[in-house]
Parts: structure tokens; C-alpha cells; sequence
């Protein structure tokens, strides 16, 4: 990068300051990584109760009680694990379908109201989600009558604006020429998107996957509003019940919080690069 | 010849649109159902008493009692405080990182931005049970044993007024940054080398490119940092409602927690509507002023 000046100065000095840049960067990072590395190093602990032990940020102990501890405290425990991955596997592969439908639409058809209908949906993003929260809840469970159900948790969610935005955007760059051609051939819309466009997409596709599925596994007032089972509850909802019950049980609660946590970790590490891409894909106009 | 051609296309496109509405059919749907009818709603309850069977309305009873309430404008206030505090350092942080991580080796500068992004990953539940402890109120806690190594005595951090306010946005502070920070760099690599070379033709230092060329062009990035990190930390109140519940008296209650308590703790539905309806033209207007008066020289 010419912003530094790396062909000026002396070999010493540009050392020295690489030096500096990474040891403010480590200091930040390690700033950054303290929470999660105390979450996961205290989840080894033994389960007693507060009063009792003394916290420490070095590793001590190597048990798995307080995991034996938190699954013990409801008989539904792997259970919210469970309706967690169902509600976000769902709602994951329902707006892949469904935004990249839309997005294909807005992006390359051309269609009476295309522009007034994009405008609409997007105006909806500069809404607060707190607008929407009360009436919402109303819906689902005075007038549908479905809390307590998947479909309360899933509905809502079904196909999000903002990945309809995701998706056409992305689209939007695909060349015209390639659709008028595949048309030429006489294909129909369905082929050209299911065998033209689907395939140049898998890029924006991925990021939608996988920000759907972080985003719906890690959500809690929605869960928390229109579940009041145990059983139909998510391990987010979960974790805070346990939390509440157990106010003086430290290494269960890192042991939950963890439990709740190492799903995303996993898919993070494993699909780092569709993370770190999917924040830009939306955001830089290129 | 043009004629000729504009009739292929016509006919190439023909039965098209009845194809995209067909795309568009679910999406429809779903936001007519979950969006639109629910902010039609909002403003309908707004001004109504709720209540499950037959609700009545009572014209501007509900807008008056918020104005009425001193709770309504503390809890502003507190939004105000916390998005102050918080936003302004979160764009300086990633900005000051985004510009450190650029001279590193391409695996490096992947890394640190996985390093910053990964608390992202993690639920606000998990986080939120994780800082609990760490501002455990204890001397033993992980907090205040740190001060106490710089001979600060013991704080009860998310109990006391004073310092529960700071809690919740220190929390923000070392929360995760890597959004921004991702989104910095990739603006940062878009900057056209020949202004630097330019520049350094005329003999400019690192500081000197920084403020003529780097921030000018990185202005765009910002705002539209600035303005979605605004609008988001006006809905703030996960942490709150987690940590401290909007206390100590009130010191933490922001509005998005008023609106939550007004609605499911007090059940007062029409309230809430018109209490979270004060908040989106108070986001609308924030917003419109900063593209209004940051926004002149910026292009889309």
C-alpha cells in the first residue's frame, strides 16, 4: 500500500513501525478475545456456587461438570439446541429460496412496478424494528393463535428484505447479454434462473446462508416473546432461563453461554471467508 | 433496424412479467403480512386503548401521557448518552485499526479482521452472561481486580447509578468491531494508488496523505457508518434489558427497553405503538440531518 511510505526510510525504521502496528493490533485484539476466552476457559470449572470460588483468568480445572450441570437443569435442554437448529435451518433455506427469487425479479426482469415495489420493501428497513414488534406479536398470537409454535418462530422471518436487497444487488452485475442470449435459445425464466443465474450466485447465495443462519440461531426476544414452554423454547431463550434460575452458578452459566456459542464458532472458523465477505457484499458500493 | 430489433426483445420478453411476479409473489407476502400490516397497525393501536376484545380508541391520550412522562424523556436521554459515547469511538477504533491492518501481509490482515469479527458470532444472551460476571461486584471480580491493580477500589459496576451507564458502554467498546472495521479496509483498498503516488511526488508524509486523501476519500464509508450505527444504537437495548433491566433507577432504561416494558411487562400495547412510533421519526429525523448536513459533498 503507498499510504505508508515502504520504499522510504530506513529497513530499521520500517521494522520498528511494523513493530508497533502489530503489537497495538494484538493488544486490541486481545481486548476483543478476553470475554470469549474467559467464557470457554471458566466453562471447565466445577459447579459451585459463586461465594465459593475466586475467578481466575488462567485455566485451572479440566471437568465437564458444569456442562453435566446445565443439560441437567431441564429436561429440554438439548432440546432448545434442537428447535434452535430447526427454526434456523428453516428460515435459512426459506430466504435463500425466496430472496433469491426476489432478487433475480427486481434485479434483471423488467416488470410493471418493479421500481415502485423495490421502494416499498426497502422503505421498510429504515423502520425500527420496535414499530413492528408490538402489532407483530398481536398477529402471531391473538390473531393467529400459533404462539408457542415453529410457525410463530419461523413465519415472521420467511424471506427478509434486507437479503432480497443482498441478492439483487449482487445480481445486478450479472451481464444482460448472457439472459438475452439464453432467451434467444428459448429458455424460460424458471431455466435461466435456476441453470444461468443460481450458478453465477452461489457466492451471494453462501453469504446469505450462513448470515441467516447466525442471525436466527443467535435471536432471542422474538423466541422469548411467543414461546412460554420449555420445550418450544431456543437454546438463546433457554440459556436465559437458566441464567435466571441459577444466579450464583458460575462455571454452568460460561458452560450454557458456551454451549449456546460453539455452533457459530464452528461455522465461523469453517466458512470464515463467506463471513468476512458477506459484510461487504451489502455495504461497498464498488 | 432498431424497430426490428426492439420487436425481437419485445417478443423475447413477452410473459416475463407474469414470471417476475411469480418471483416476487412470497416475498410480497411476507412483508405485506409481517411488515406493512404491522406498521399500519402500530399507528391504528397508537391511538387506541388495547385490549384483546375490542379495543377503543382514545384519541391522543396515549402521545400526551408519553410527553407527560418524565420516564419517556430520561430514557431519550439515555439513548442519547449511550449512542454518544459508543458510536463516535467504535468509528475511530475501526478506522485507526483499518489503517494499521493495511501495511500487514494479506494472511495477517485476514486474520486480525477474523480476530475483530469473531465476537460478532456469539449471541448477545452468551456475551451478556459472560460480562455479568466479569462486572461481578465482588472484589474477587475480573473487573475490579484489574483496577485494583491500579489502586481503584471496588466498584459495583451494573448496581450503582453511576457506573452502570459506563458498563453497558465499555461492554460496547470492547465488543466487536469487525463489521466495521471489514468494511473500512475494503474501502481503504479502493482508493486509486496514482492519488498517492501523486501525493508523493510532492513530497507528502504518511500524515499529510492521511487527511488530503485517505479520510476525504473514506468520507462516503463513514457516513454510512455513522448513520446505520446511529440508527442502530437508537434500538439499543438487549444489553440493557440482560444486564441491568434499565436499572439502577432508571440510569439504563433507553427507549427501545421503555417500549419493551411498556408493552410486555405493562401490557399497554397502544402506548408502546405510539411510544415506538416517536422513536422512528426521531431516527428519521437524526438520520435525514446527517446526510443533510455530512452528506453535501458525498456521492452514490
Amino acid at each position: 500500500m503507498a499510504l505508508f511510505n515502504n520504499h522510504l526510510g530506513n529497513r530499521a525504521a520500517r521494522y520498528t513501525r511494523n513493530t508497533i502496528i502489530v503489537v497495538l493490533l494484538l493488544l486490541f485484539a486481545l481486548a476483543t478475545l478476553f470475554p470469549i476466552y474467559f467464557m470457554v476457559m471458566s466453562s471447565f470449572g466445577d459447579p459451585v456456587e459463586a461465594g465459593a470460588i475466586s475467578y481466575s483468568i488462567w485455566p485451572g480445572k479440566f471437568s465437564f461438570e458444569s456442562y453435566k450441570f446445565f443439560f441437567k437443569f431441564s429436561e429440554y435442554s438439548y432440546r432448545w439446541l434442537l428447535n434452535s437448529l430447526i427454526v434456523a435451518t428453516v428460515v435459512m433455506v426459506s430466504n435463500v429460496i425466496f430472496a433469491t427469487m426476489a432478487g433475480y425479479a427486481f434485479g434483471k426482469i423488467n416488470f410493471k412496478g418493479r421500481k415502485v415495489l423495490f421502494a416499498v420493501l426497502l422503505a421498510a428497513m429504515m423502520i425500527p424494528y420496535q414499530v413492528t414488534q408490538v402489532p407483530l406479536y398481536i398477529l402471531i398470537v391473538n390473531i393467529f393463535e400459533i404462539q408457542n409454535t415453529y410457525q410463530a418462530l419461523i413465519l415472521p422471518s420467511l424471506v427478509t428484505v434486507y437479503n432480497i436487497f443482498l441478492a439483487k444487488q449482487f445480481m445486478s452485475s450479472i451481464p444482460n447479454e448472457i439472459l438475452e442470449s439464453a432467451k434467444v435459445e428459448g429458455a424460460s425464466q424458471f431455466k435461466i434462473l435456476t441453470k444461468i443465474i443460481m450458478p453465477l450466485s452461489k457466492t451471494v447465495m453462501a453469504v446469505m446462508a450462513i448470515l441467516t443462519f447466525m442471525e436466527n440461531w443467535n435471536t432471542f426476544f422474538w423466541p422469548f416473546l411467543v414461546t412460554n414452554t420449555m420445550d418450544m423454547q431456543t437454546i438463546q431463550v433457554g440459556l436465559k432461563n437458566f441464567r435466571f434460575a441459577n444466579t450464583t452458578y458460575f462455571a454452568p452459566m460460561m458452560a450454557g453461554a458456551t454451549i449456546s456459542a460453539v455452533p457459530m464458532f464452528i461455522l465461523f472458523f469453517s466458512l470464515q471467508r463467506y463471513f468476512l465477505e458477506g459484510v461487504t457484499v451489502g455495504a461497498v458500493k464498488g | 433496424m432498431m424497430a426490428r430489433a426492439s420487436n425481437i426483445k419485445n417478443r423475447l420478453n413477452k410473459g416475463d412479467g407474469a414470471w417476475a411476479y411469480g418471483f416476487i409473489a412470497i416475498a410480497l407476502v411476507v412483508y405485506a403480512l409481517f411488515t406493512a400490516y404491522p406498521v399500519i397497525s402500530a399507528l391504528l393501536i397508537s391511538f387506541q386503548e388495547y385490549r384483546p376484545l375490542g379495543s377503543s380508541f382514545n384519541g391522543i391520550d396515549n402521545y400526551a401521557s408519553i410527553f407527560k412522562s418524565e420516564l419517556f424523556g430520561k430514557a431519550l436521554w439515555n439513548t442519547l448518552v449511550y449512542t454518544v459515547l459508543t458510536v463516535p469511538v467504535a468509528l475511530i477504533l475501526s478506522f485507526g485499526v483499518a489503517i494499521m491492518i493495511m501495511p500487514l501481509k494479506k494472511w495477517a490482515q485476514t486474520t486480525f479482521k477474523a480476530i475483530y469479527y469473531l465476537p460478532a458470532v456469539a449471541s448477545g444472551v452468551a456475551l451478556s452472561v459472560v460480562w455479568l460476571w466479569i462486572y461481578d461486584p465482588m472484589p474477587g471480580g475480573i473487573l475490579n481486580q484489574l483496577i485494583g491493580l491500579l489502586g481503584i477500589e471496588n466498584q459495583n459496576w451494573l448496581g450503582s447509578s453511576s457506573t452502570s451507564m459506563f458498563s453497558l458502554v465499555l461492554m460496547s467498546w470492547l465488543s466487536s468491531h469487525g463489521t466495521s472495521i471489514i468494511i473500512y479496509v475494503a474501502a481503504l483498498l479502493g482508493i486509486d494508488e496514482s492519488y498517492y503516488e501523486a501525493a508523493e511526488i510532492d513530497g507528502a508524509t504518511f500524515w499529510q496523505k492521511m487527511w488530503h486523501i485517505v479520510i476525504p476519500c473514506l468520507k462516503p464509508t463513514t457516513l454510512f457508518l455513522l448513520v446505520t450505527g446511529v440508527i442502530g444504537s437508537f434500538q439499543v437495548f438487549q444489553n440493557a434489558y440482560l444486564m441491568t433491566g434499565g436499572g439502577p433507577d432508571h440510569s439504563t432504561t433507553m427507549v427501545g427497553l421503555l417500549i419493551f416494558d411498556t408493552a410486555f411487562k405493562y401490557f399497554e400495547f397502544g402506548k408502546a405503538a405510539a411510544q415506538s412510533l416517536i422513536l422512528a421519526l426521531i431516527i428519521g429525523i437524526i438520520a435525514f440531518i446527517q446526510f443533510k448536513f455530512l452528506g453535501k459533498d458525498v456521492e452514490y
